[in-house]
C-alpha cells in the first residue's frame, strides 16, 4: 500500500499543478534635456521559451541595429552620442515582466521599453509604464486591450493585434467565398480573444461560424476536431485555427493526415510567424492563408533591410524583429526632433504622426488610442517549387489598407487619462 | 452514432501512446520502485531520435522504429547503472528528484541544440492516405499506430506471463525479498527492465514523430497524464496500465467532442474517483492486505 500511496501522491500533486496552472535613478548630470545625458532602450522579451525564436535575442539585435543606424544617420547632429540597449528575459510571465519593467525604469535609467510578447505580460508592463510615466512600445503581444480599456498615454501598440489578424484573414476569406467556418482555439486569453475577433469578422462579412470549439492547452491530439469538422452541418469551407507554436504544428500535421483539404475544407491560421512555417515545413502548409504585419520578401525596401539583418544575425527576420527596429527608429527620430527624451515631449512628436518606412506602410500613430496602424497583408504559404531561397515562405494575396485593417478608434473603448 | 464510433476510434489511437508510455512507467516502478519522472523526456528523445536518424544517417522511419528504442534503451541502462541504482535504497523521493532533474537536463540539452521550434518529420510514404474502415475513412498512419501498439502490448504481456524471464520479473516486482530468498538474482534484472521501460517510451516517441509536434517540450506536457493513467490502471499491473491507457484515450476523445472545455480535467477527475473508491487502481490488487 505504501508504494501505491507514494505514486498516488505524486500523481495527485502533479494533477493539481496542471489544473491550477490553467488558471531610483542612475547617475544624474545636468545634461540638458536628455535625462542622465543618455538614452537607454530596454527590450523585455522571451529569451528562453516558446517565443524566443520569433522574438527573443534577435529582437534585441534589431533594436541595437536601429541604434547603430540612427547614430550613423545623425553622426554630426545627434541629440546625444550615448545610446544604450539593455535587455531582460521575462519568461512570458506577467509578474516577472512587471518586476523587470520596474527595474529598468527605476534603476537602469531606461527611457522606453520594447517588444514584450505574451498579452498578460504586455498589459503588466503597460501598467508600470503608466505609473512611471515612461514610454512602452508593445510589439510582441497581440491583445486589443492595450489600445482599448487598458490604454494609457505612455503605451503604444506597434505591430499587430487580434482584431487586425481577424480582419485580414476572416473578412477576406469570407469575401472570397469561404463562408462557413469551423474555428478551434486554445482555451486561454489570447485564444478566446482571437475567437471573438474572428467570429465578429466572419459574421461581419456575411459568413457563418458553424461552430467554434475551445481546445485544451497545450494539446498534442486534435484528431477529435479533425474528424468532427466534415460532419458539421452545414459543412464548413474553412477550418480556422487560432493555435500557436507546438499546438499549431500538431493541428497542421493532423489536418493533413485527415485529408481535410481534399474534403473541401481549407485551412486558415490566426497567427503565424516564419519560424512556425520553418518548423512545420512548407509542403504541409502550402496554400494556407494568414494575415501578417509584414514579411521580409514583401518588396525591395523590405528585402534591403532583411539582407542587412541577415548579415548581422545570420537569419531572416520575423515581423516582430522588423517591428522592433522600426519602433526603436521612430522613437529615436522623435527624440531627435523633440530635442528631449522626456516622455511628454516625445509623445508630442509621436501623437498623430504619419510616416512610412520599410516595415510600416501608410502608417499613422493614432492619437486617440496609440494604436500604430499600417497596411497589413493577407499572404499564402508558397509551394516548394515557388520558393527562391530557404526562408522564402510567403507570397502576397492582398494588401489590407491601414484604415480598414484596424479597429476604428471610436470602437476601441480607449480613454486616455 | 457514427461520429461516436469515430471518436472512440480516435481515442484508441491517442490511447496507444498513453498505453505504451504507461506500460514502461509501470514496469519500471514495479521492478525498481522508481517514479521515473524522466519518462516524458525519453519519449521526447525517441521522437528526436527519429528526426536525427533521418537527418544525419538517412535512416527511414522503419529502421528508426527499431534502432532508436535500442539506443535509448541502452542509454536507460547506463543511467540506471550509474545514477538511479545509487538511490534505490533511499526514500523514493530521492529518485523522483533525480529523474526530475534528468528530465530538465535532457530537455534543455535538446533545446540548446534545436531551439524551441518544432522539427519537421514526414510520414513514411507507405502510410500516406487513408483506409476505408466501413463506417468511416481513417488516416493510414493512425490505424498503423493503433495496430502496432496493440501488438507491442500483447507481446509484452505474453513475455511477462508465459516465459521464465517474465515469471522472474513478475516475481521480483511483487515480492523482491521472497524471490531473492528462492535463489534468484533479482538485481540482475533491474538494469534490463529499466532499459526496457525507457525503450518503450522511445518507441512511443518514434511513433509520435510523424503525427505530432517534435519539440523539447513534448514530453513534459504528456507525462502528467501518463502518471494519472498508471494510477487509474493500478500500479505494477501491466494489463491495467495498457487498458487504462486506451480507456483514457477514449475518454479524452469523447470528452473533446462533447465538452471540449472540460476534457483536460476529465482524466484527473477519474483519477480522483479511482483513488477514493479503489485506491489500488481499476486493475490493481490491494497490496499488503495481510
Amino acid at each position: 500500500m505504501g508504494r501505491m500511496r507514494t505514486f498516488g501522491a505524486v500523481a495527485s500533486t502533479l494533477a493539481l499543478g496542471t489544473l491550477a496552472a490553467c488558471g531610483g535613478g542612475g547617475p544624474t548630470s545636468g545634461g540638458g534635456k536628455i535625462s542622465d545625458d543618455k538614452i537607454v532602450l530596454g527590450v523585455i522579451t522571451d529569451l528562453s521559451g516558446v517565443y524566443s525564436e520569433l522574438a527573443g535575442e534577435n529582437a534585441v539585435e534589431a533594436v541595437k541595429m536601429a541604434v547603430d543606424d540612427f547614430k550613423k544617420a545623425h553622426a554630426d547632429d545627434a541629440v546625444t552620442e550615448n545610446i544604450e540597449v539593455v535587455s531582460a528575459d521575462h519568461q512570458n510571465k506577467p509578474e516577472i515582466a512587471n518586476t523587470k519593467a520596474r527595474e529598468m525604469y527605476d534603476r537602469e535609467g531606461v527611457d522606453a521599453i520594447f517588444d514584450v510578447p505574451t498579452s498578460s505580460a504586455a498589459l503588466a508592463v503597460a501598467n508600470v509604464a503608466d505609473q512611471n510615466q515612461k514610454l512602452f512600445f508593445d510589439i510582441g503581444a497581440g491583445t486589443t486591450e492595450l489600445t482599448g480599456a487598458q490604454c494609457n498615454p505612455y503605451t503604444y501598440h506597434y505591430a499587430y493585434d487580434t482584431y487586425m489578424l481577424a480582419q485580414g484573414t476572416g473578412t477576406t476569406i469570407t469575401d472570397k467565398g469561404g463562408e462557413n467556418w469551423y474555428i478551434i482555439y486554445p482555451d486561454y486569453a489570447f485564444g478566446q480573444d482571437m475567437n471573438k475577433s474572428f467570429v465578429n469578422a466572419v459574421e461581419g462579412a456575411g459568413g457563418t461560424v458553424v461552430k467554434s470549439d475551445a481546445t485544451p492547452f497545450p494539446n498534442d491530439n486534435f484528431s477529435t476536431f479533425m474528424t468532427k469538422a466534415p460532419g458539421l452541418d452545414p459543412k464548413p469551407d474553412v477550418l480556422g485555427t487560432m493555435q500557436a507554436g507546438g499546438d499549431l504544428v500538431n493541428v497542421v500535421k493532423q489536418y493533413n493526415e485527415f485529408g481535410l483539404r481534399e474534403k473541401g475544407i481549407d485551412l486558415a491560421v490566426g497567427l503565424m510567424f516564419d519560424t512556425d512555417i520553418a518548423s512545420i515545413g512548407v509542403e504541409p502548409l502550402a496554400g494556407t492563408l494568414f494575415t501578417t504585419a509584414w514579411f521580409w520578401n514583401l518588396d525591395d525596401r523590405a528585402r534591403e533591410w532583411a539582407d542587412r539583418f541577415q548579415e548581422r544575425t545570420g537569419e531572416r527576420p520575423t515581423f516582430d524583429h522588423a517591428a522592433n527596429y522600426s519602433a526603436a527608429m521612430q522613437y529615436l527620430e522623435a527624440i531627435q526632433r523633440a530635442g528631449t527624451d522626456d516622455a511628454a515631449g516625445v509623445n508630442e512628436e509621436l501623437n498623430g504622426l504619419e510616416f512610412d518606412d520599410f516595415f510600416a506602410r501608410n502608417a499613422t500613430i493614432r492619437e486617440g488610442d496609440h494604436n500604430v496602424i499600417h497596411d497589413t497583408y493577407l499572404v499564402e504559404v508558397k509551394n516548394k517549387d515557388e520558393m527562391e531561397e530557404e526562408s522564402d515562405f510567403t507570397k502576397l494575396v492582398e494588401t489590407v489598407p491601414a484604415q480598414e485593417a484596424y479597429m476604428p478608434v471610436e470602437d476601441s473603448g480607449c480613454e486616455m487619462g | 452514432m457514427e461520429s461516436l464510433l469515430q471518436q472512440i476510434f480516435t481515442g484508441l489511437v491517442s490511447g496507444s501512446f498513453f498505453a505504451l508510455l504507461a506500460l514502461g512507467l509501470s514496469v519500471i516502478f514495479g521492478m525498481l520502485g522508481v517514479v521515473n519522472f524522466a519518462h516524458g523526456a525519453f519519449y521526447m528523445l525517441g521522437a528526436f531520435g527519429a528526426v536525427m536518424a533521418l537527418d544525419a544517417l538517412g535512416l527511414s522511419f522503419w529502421l528508426a522504429l527499431v534502432v532508436v528504442p535500442l539506443v535509448l534503451g541502452g542509454l536507460g541502462m547506463l543511467l540506471e547503472r550509474t545514477l538511479v541504482r545509487r538511490l534505490t535504497r533511499l526514500d523514493p523521493l530521492y529518485n523522483f528528484l533525480l529523474t526530475f532533474g534528468l528530465a530538465l537536463i535532457l530537455q534543455d540539452l535538446v533545446r540548446l541544440k534545436y531551439g524551441v521550434s518544432s522539427q519537421p518529420y514526414q510520414r513514411p510514404s507507405q502510410l500516406q492516405g487513408s483506409f476505408d474502415l466501413g463506417l468511416f475513412n481513417y488516416p493510414r498512419y493512425q490505424v498503423f499506430v493503433l495496430v502496432f501498439s496493440v501488438l507491442v502490448s500483447v507481446a509484452v504481456w505474453v513475455v511477462l506471463s508465459r516465459t521464465r524471464v517474465g515469471m522472474i520479473v513478475r516475481a521480483s516486482t511483487e515480492r523482491p525479498e521472497l524471490t531473492g530468498a528462492l535463489g534468484i538474482n533479482v538485481g540482475r534484472w533491474v538494469t534490463p527492465v529499466f532499459g526496457f521501460g525507457v525503450a518503450l517510451a522511445a518507441l512511443a516517441g518514434v511513433l509520435a514523430a510523424p503525427m505530432r509536434a517534435v519539440n523539447s517540450g513534448m514530453g513534459g506536457d504528456l507525462i502528467i497524464v501518463i502518471f494519472a493513467v498508471v494510477v487509474i490502471g493500478g500500479l505494477g499491473s501491466v494489463f491495467g496500465s495498457v487498458a487504462a491507457g486506451y480507456l483514457i484515450g477514449m475518454l479524452t476523445a469523447v470528452g473533446n467532442y462533447y465538452v471540449p472545455a472540460l476534457s483536460q480535467s476529465l482524466v484527473f477527475l477519474l483519477m480522483a474517483l479511482v483513488l477514493l473508491l479503489r485506491p489500488a487502481g481499476l486493475f490493481g490488487r490491494e497490496e499488503g492486505v495481510s
